[in-house]
């Protein structure tokens, strides 16, 4: 058969040109890892790809942690270079890079992102304290002294000065890196301000002081199940179709989000602050996270131009106060000059504290 | 009819004619006769629904999607100032290459401003940091790219077409309107007011977007830029390696289980497997792919050539299934005629069987390859849903080595970006994607009808 003959002999050519191009190694620089990064680095790897001769890198998404274990897989031109994230790494990603060969790993903390809450635009303005989203979203709830299952359905109950308006919080899911600074700067937060951490401290078993905090916090964590608040495990496209579905919602976003739909979106005051680059930049907005990129230091002379791009991604022209990452809503690193002069002198990160 | 046999009913009771008769309809047979036209009802109702769904879908895909295709461009003249550009003066391209984008950005600002000026249109209310962000960032990339692939350029005026940014372009389409621009940090209605200058100037206008089919992608800052050309090579290349391999290899397994394998315990294990592998979710090929191909084989990740073998395995038991069902509908008495003029059993298998199984083989085919066409899940675990800005190069040096996207990929990264600009993007991606599957299901009815043959 002519087609059988046809095929077999298309295979061995394409077999023969593939094995051909495996003995070179990759010239591209790979990058993976957090979906919040992501629009940053593809920024950088685009104007990184126009203005210098190597190739543009390739930036894949998929998570924070997701990235941090890609990188950690070992050393080779089939594993990555750079793991975005948006959060620290952990140890436990330490110990398994340095149970793969991955034993020099570079930490570059590039600048900050802001949480920000907001709101249908043409629905009233909100200003909350994080007990008021404490109060709104927590399972249970400190209410004269006591600790009591939530019930709060509308936001004016507890507070009056927010709207008479029913309560619809859309929280980061458990699988985003943003829930962690959420929990942390939020809830935990709120749970002190309202007193509930307090009450549960004084319930708390644990051996330990250490361990009775632990306990609390823990509790604090605990969000209510009667679908007044949502967890949104998708990206921010699905909370803002979500919010615009239901006009009462509050949806939890990333600054440069907000930044870009700000027909859309009316955002919500924290602690009286506006968020803005400013004023995370100054840290008077409390909720804001760093983020960082970790480099493979055993690649940096083997693919070509990973040493470049990490450089050129800490570079005033682009990471600085007035580059396109600050326009994109970056909020720009004051330490930035210390950053740059870590990556010219290739400095490996110390052990975590 | 009807009215006849209905007229007659209730009379019926009270004449005793014949107990029976196939005119008269019983109780039971009304009942019957009305659980037909219910059944029927039922029927027309689903199909109601599903192509009220489908329209629905088809609708908000197209009402999105349709403006991609077309973008809002800018034609001004730019003075090509040698003395910024190539400030040595020397043509030298290594220190051309030091003048960055953000060297040309200025240049093509104030040459807009100039060609305003020029041109009397009034920039009133407007600064010119506000004139400037209605250029893409994207076109300061494409004219440094023609000065350095041609120096000569440099000192002459030049007719240039740029993108405007996706703000100007999303009013020109009517996404942007000037009360939601009143809100909107990233654009203020007196730039929308020398929009309109510019458009009756003829300086900016929508035109057909050729770049959205051949453009690599754009990061988030410019929607305006980004295409599917990456995309697209990356599918072309994957359904071709996928069709070079899935066919032979499915042929010959097809052709051996059903014509000359003995019917023991062996081969009725492999047949259930091979239908119970047809479903099995796509991801976990995924999983076998970065397993087998990426950690053991050490091929490189992002690779048109990984993604083609994981959705080769992911379909090859469907094209198995539909080529065994083909030679089944090849007549026994045609293999029994064969044999009886003393042909041997491949000579029956090649001469006779496999030329009359070929149009079902086909459109088997290209049914799996059109699904394999629509896969996103797989190619999540080998690096391909990334951001690729580079073309692979040419199937004969390498290409399907190279990184590169699919067009579901896109589709999908797209849709979860911040720039609302890139739904309209993302839809215009749709659109395309059912372009090429309704190509490809055409081209299996064509090949079936014209080729079928039927006893």
């Amino acid at each position: 058969m002519s087609l059988v003959k046809l095929s077999v002999s298309v295979l061995a050519v394409t077999a023969v040109c593939a094995t051909g191009a495996f003995a070179q190694s990759r010239e591209n620089v790979q990058i993976t890892g957090s979906s919040t990064v992501l629009p940053y680095s593809t920024i950088v790897a685009e104007a990184f790809g126009e203005n210098f001769d190597f190739p543009t890198p390739v930036v894949e998404g998929g998570g924070s942690g997701a990235g941090r274990a890609k990188m950690c897989e070992g050393v080779g031109p089939n594993t990555v270079d750079i793991a975005n994230s948006s959060s620290r790494i952990t140890q436990r990603d330490l110990d398994t890079c340095a149970s793969n060969g991955v034993t020099e790993v570079m930490e570059v903390r590039f600048g900050y992102d802001g949480i920000v809450f907001a709101s249908d635009v043409n629905g009233p303005a909100f200003e909350f304290t994080p007990g008021d989203l404490y109060n709104a979203v927590a399972a249970n709830v400190a209410v004269n002294g006591a600790i009591q299952p939530n019930t709060y359905s509308q936001w004016a109950e507890f507070n009056a000065a927010l709207p008479a308006q029913d309560i619809l919080v859309l929280s980061p899911g458990t699988k985003h890196g943003t829930r962690e600074v959420y929990d942390v700067r939020v809830i935990q937060a709120g749970c002190k301000e309202t007193g509930a951490y307090d009450l549960f401290l004084a319930v708390a078993e644990g051996a330990d002081d250490r361990a009775k905090q632990n306990a609390a916090n823990a509790k604090c964590v605990e969000l209510r199940t009667d679908g007044r608040n949502i967890d949104i495990d998708g990206d921010y496209t699905e909370t803002l179709q979500r919010l615009d579905n239901d006009k009462n919602a509050i949806g939890v976003f990333g600054l440069s989000f907000y930044q870009n739909n700000t027909d859309k979106l009316r955002v919500a005051t924290m602690n009286g602050i506006v968020p803005s680059t400013e004023s995370i930049a100054t840290g008077e907005y409390p909720v804001s996270r760093p983020l960082f990129f970790y480099v493979k230091m055993a690649h940096l002379d083997v693919i070509p131009g990973l040493q470049d791009y990490v450089e050129f991604f800490v570079s005033d022209d682009m990471a600085g106060p007035n580059g396109p990452l600050a326009q994109y809503g970056l909020v720009s690193d004051p330490e930035l000059a210390a950053t740059q002069d870590m990556v010219r002198n290739r400095v490996a990160m110390g052990p975590l504290n | 009819m009807t009215d006849a046999t209905s007229a007659n009913v209730p009379a019926q009771p009270e004449t005793s004619a014949p107990a029976s008769s196939l005119l008269l309809q019983t109780d039971r047979m009304k009942r019957r006769n009305a659980a037909e036209s219910r059944f029927k009802a039922y029927g027309i109702v689903a199909i109601c629904v599903s192509l009220s769904v489908l329209f629905i879908m088809l609708w908000t895909i197209f009402s999105d999607g349709v403006s991609a295709f077309r973008q809002a461009t800018f034609s001004f003249d730019v003075t090509l100032d040698a003395a910024r550009l190539d400030p040595n003066g020397n043509r030298q391209r290594d220190e051309m290459m030091r003048v960055t984008t953000i060297g040309y950005t200025g240049l093509l600002n104030d040459n807009l401003i100039v060609y305003l000026n020029a041109r009397a249109i009034s920039t009133e209310g407007v600064t010119e940091r506000e004139i400037a962000a209605f250029i893409s960032r994207d076109t300061p990339a494409r004219l440094r790219h023609m000065v350095i692939e041609d120096p000569s350029l440099l000192g002459q005026t030049i007719r240039f077409e740029g993108f405007a940014t996706g703000r100007i372009d999303g009013y020109l389409k009517g996404r942007v309107t000037r009360d939601s621009a009143e809100r909107d940090t990233n654009i203020s209605v007196a730039q929308l007011d020398l929009a309109d200058r510019m458009v009756d100037d003829g300086l900016l206008s929508l035109k057909f977007n050729w770049g959205f089919l051949t453009n690599p992608d754009a990061s988030d800052q410019r929607p305006e830029a980004s295409g599917l050309g990456v995309a697209m090579i990356g599918s072309a290349y994957m359904m071709l390696l996928v069709a070079i391999m899935v066919l032979p290899l499915g042929v010959s397994a097809s052709i051996y289980l059903e014509e000359f394998a003995p019917k023991n315990r062996w081969t009725d294990l492999i047949e259930v497997n091979i239908s119970n592998l047809a479903a099995v979710p796509s991801i976990v090929y995924g999983i076998l792919g970065l397993a087998i191909f990426i950690n053991f084989a050490q091929f490189p990740q992002s690779s048109p050539l990984v993604g083609a073998l994981v959705l080769t395995l992911m379909t090859l038991p469907t094209i198995i299934i539909a080529t065994r069902a083909a030679i089944r509908a090849v007549p026994p008495s045609i293999r029994d005629a064969a044999m009886g003029v003393g042909a041997s059993k491949m000579q029956v298998v090649f001469h006779h069987v496999l030329p009359l199984a070929a149009p079902g083989i086909l459109t088997g085919t290209i049914l799996g390859l059109a699904s394999a066409l629509g896969e996103t899940a797989p190619l999540l675990l080998i690096g391909m849903v990334a951001f690729v800005a580079n073309y692979p190069s040419g199937p004969l040096d390498g290409g399907v080595l190279d990184p590169a996207t699919a067009l579901p990929v896109q589709v999908y990264s797209w849709a979860s970006r911040a720039d609302p600009a890139f739904i309209e993007r993302s839809a215009g991606a749709i659109i395309v994607l059912l372009a090429f599957l309704l190509i490809m299901n055409i081209l299996a009815i064509v090949l079936r009808r014209r080729f079928e043959r039927r006893w």
